[in-house]
């Protein structure tokens, strides 16, 4: 009986927490999404959200250019994680990996401008090796690789733990059998590392899906997202009702996201 | 675990110790509750220096915090919370605000210097005989270019911004009232149009200046025109004063069919408690001399007539920052438009930012 009790204690902070910072806000975005710029009860603010092709093309945006980002650090992270794993000072590495996260993202942001501006490094050197100066900042690629370079150490960090777990027998079993390298990879390591790439994948594609402060000082508001029209109507239109609209709407894609990249329960044993 | 733990408490024990400490230097200052005034101003908009002679002067110590869109303080002097005593919101907003019997009148008897304002700033629609706000500055929207990419003369109207030169070479500011706002201009309509075709039809319009639009900022602006990063901009007198500061080749106009007024007002809030001290710094303020010290320091046009006088002459003598009467006359103040249609100029200029060459 005792022994219960305490357990329960355990929990008070946890459920607190969690009632307080996660479900509260939870109900009151759901909450505010039913409500029009009037303060009237209604379902309008889903009903212009689904019908309006701006609302629709802005998802789409959205949806692509984290898709994008995700694909982008993805290519960069596994190789780097999987290195990382044969090098000698691993710490260091992981240590100077994450450094960049310490800094303010605003700092970043504006330490691009200052290197994709029209006198910025990039195009001092390029006019100095000839080509002329080159127009980066508000463009798509500029947007992008800014974002995925913010992004990088949340995918490199669970692919890392995933490599680090990995049984190196396995591996060695693999190739004693006569797989190639290539059928090694595919058939061996990326299956094993899967859980690893899952979880960096969710932790670069949700916040990805609502950067809002990248399109306009690195996209220069050519690069519209779902972030930029929630802020807009939080800040500017006042209209709280739709912006949590958006909200909800963020939210779910976000547990779509988790269930399709989460660990399922196999219900059968063997894999296709 | 144990090495961090002690250095987060060593950290929380510094920061709390340099609290208290600047709490009671604070408190041997003399700010105690009732000699402050709770000034809640956008950022960088007066003389720091101001501030120090202010309190020197009446022994009122001030706190100063800042907010960077009206509505932001619009909801936070709605919530309540902080007693602001004095608050600078824009005309606009100062509609808004009196509409939600959010402000309290200001005595006119217990101001020295009210005869000192220019006239034409004075008693404008959004609060007929200055019965809730003082103009605080006031200013207007234009175009900025860079004389090393652009002739003088060149651009004279909103038209020309349109011109095919201009390809992927104009910066313009995010704000939807003000870019829809010359697209209306531009069609000789009003920037107060609330009908919803000639709305579609002046985003239609800025959709064709979208080859020529580079990006759409905010504050960065002023950095991006100061090094040369752009040709031409939109942006706001004040801020148009800034990157002139900083770059000699930019220059400033107001387009002769006219262009957005915009004030910023002093008003005092609902939640004001220190009214000896808001009539000490109104008063304060509003002295020529500190008020021109003020627009040297803010680079935007003063409203008192009094403190222009002792600018410099090149400053006052600016037609573009002191506009003659004739481009008063073009220009319109914004009013305060129903939620709806705020809703409507916002969705429209998103569309406009989303809109593809």
């Amino acid at each position: 009986m005792k022994k219960s009790s305490t357990n329960v204690a355990f929990y008070v902070p946890y459920v607190l927490w969690l009632a307080l910072f996660v479900i509260a806000p939870l109900v009151l975005i759901i909450y505010q999404s039913f409500f029009d710029i009037n303060g009237h009860f209604t379902l309008s603010n889903y009903a212009t959200y689904f019908s309006s092709g701006t609302y629709i093309l802005m998802t789409f945006n959205s949806v692509f250019y984290a898709f994008v980002i995700t694909v982008v650090t993805l290519a960069i992270s596994y190789p780097t994680a999987y290195l990382l794993h044969y090098t000698k000072h691993k710490q260091l590495w992981i240590l100077l990996i994450i450094l960049p996260t310490w800094i303010n993202l605003l700092l970043k942001a504006y330490a691009f401008i200052g290197i994709f501006s029209q006198n910025g490094g990039i195009n001092t050197f390029l006019s100095m090796v000839g080509i002329g100066p080159k127009q980066f900042l508000f463009t798509d690629a500029a947007f992008i690789f800014v974002a995925s370079y913010i992004e990088i150490p949340f995918m490199i960090l669970p692919i890392f733990n995933g490599i680090e777990e990995l049984n190196e027998s396995f591996v060695n079993a693999s190739r004693d059998l006569g797989a190639k390298w290539w059928q090694t990879f595919t058939k061996v390591i990326w299956p094993l590392t899967i859980s690893g790439v899952k979880a960096g994948v969710q932790a670069v594609f949700i916040p990805s899906l609502s950067l809002f402060m990248l399109t306009r000082l690195i996209g220069g508001n050519r690069v519209i997202t779902l972030g930029t029209a929630i802020e807009e109507h939080f800040l500017v239109t006042m209209n709280w009702g739709m912006g949590s609209t958006i909200g909800v709407v963020l939210i779910v894609a976000m547990f779509i996201i988790m269930f399709l990249t989460g660990e399922r329960k196999k219900k059968r044993g063997r894999r296709a | 675990m144990k090495k961090l733990i002690s250095l987060t408490v060593a950290v929380l024990l510094v920061v709390l110790g340099l609290a208290v400490w600047s709490a009671e230097l604070q408190k041997s200052q003399g700010a105690t509750g009732d000699n402050t005034l709770n000034l809640y101003n956008w950022g960088d908009y007066i003389d720091p220096k101001l501030i120090t002679k202010f309190e020197k002067e009446t022994g009122y110590h001030v706190n100063y915090e800042t907010f960077d869109s009206n509505e932001a303080m619009y909801t936070k002097i709605q919530q309540g919370g902080t007693s602001y005593d004095l608050a600078v919101p824009s005309e606009y907003m100062v509609e808004k605000m009196n509409k939600a019997h959010m402000l309290l009148p200001i005595d006119h008897s217990k101001l020295k210097y009210l005869n000192t304002f220019n006239p034409d700033v004075m008693n404008r629609s959004f609060d007929p005989g200055n019965k809730y706000s003082l103009p605080y500055f006031w200013g207007t929207l234009g175009i900025i270019y860079n004389d090393k990419f652009v002739k003088p003369g060149e651009i004279q109207h909103w038209d020309d911004l349109w011109k095919p030169q201009f390809k992927d070479n104009i910066m313009l500011v995010d704000s939807a009232r003000d870019i829809m706002g010359f697209s209306l201009v531009s069609l000789g309509k009003s920037m107060n149009t609330t009908d919803a075709p000639t709305l579609q039809a002046a985003k239609a319009k800025l959709d064709s200046l979208a080859p020529n639009v580079k990006a759409v900022v905010a504050d960065e602006i002023k950095m991006y025109m100061a090094e040369n990063e752009a040709a031409v901009a939109v942006d706001w007198s004040g801020e148009a004063a800034d990157m002139m500061a900083e770059n000699s080749h930019l220059h400033y106009l107001v387009p002769s069919e006219g262009s957005n007024l915009w004030f910023d007002n002093l008003v005092i809030p609902k939640t004001a408690k220190h009214f000896k001290a808001i009539y000490a710094f109104l008063n304060f303020i509003n002295k020529p001399e500190n008020a021109a010290q003020n627009a040297e320091y803010v680079g935007y046009t003063t409203p008192s007539a009094k403190a222009q006088a002792l600018l410099p002459k090149s400053v006052r003598e600016d037609k573009q920052f002191y506009p003659n009467e004739a481009i008063i006359k073009r220009s319109e103040v914004y009013k305060d438009l129903d939620p709806s249609v705020v809703g409507l100029y916002n969705d429209l200029f998103l569309e406009f930012k989303m809109h593809r060459n």
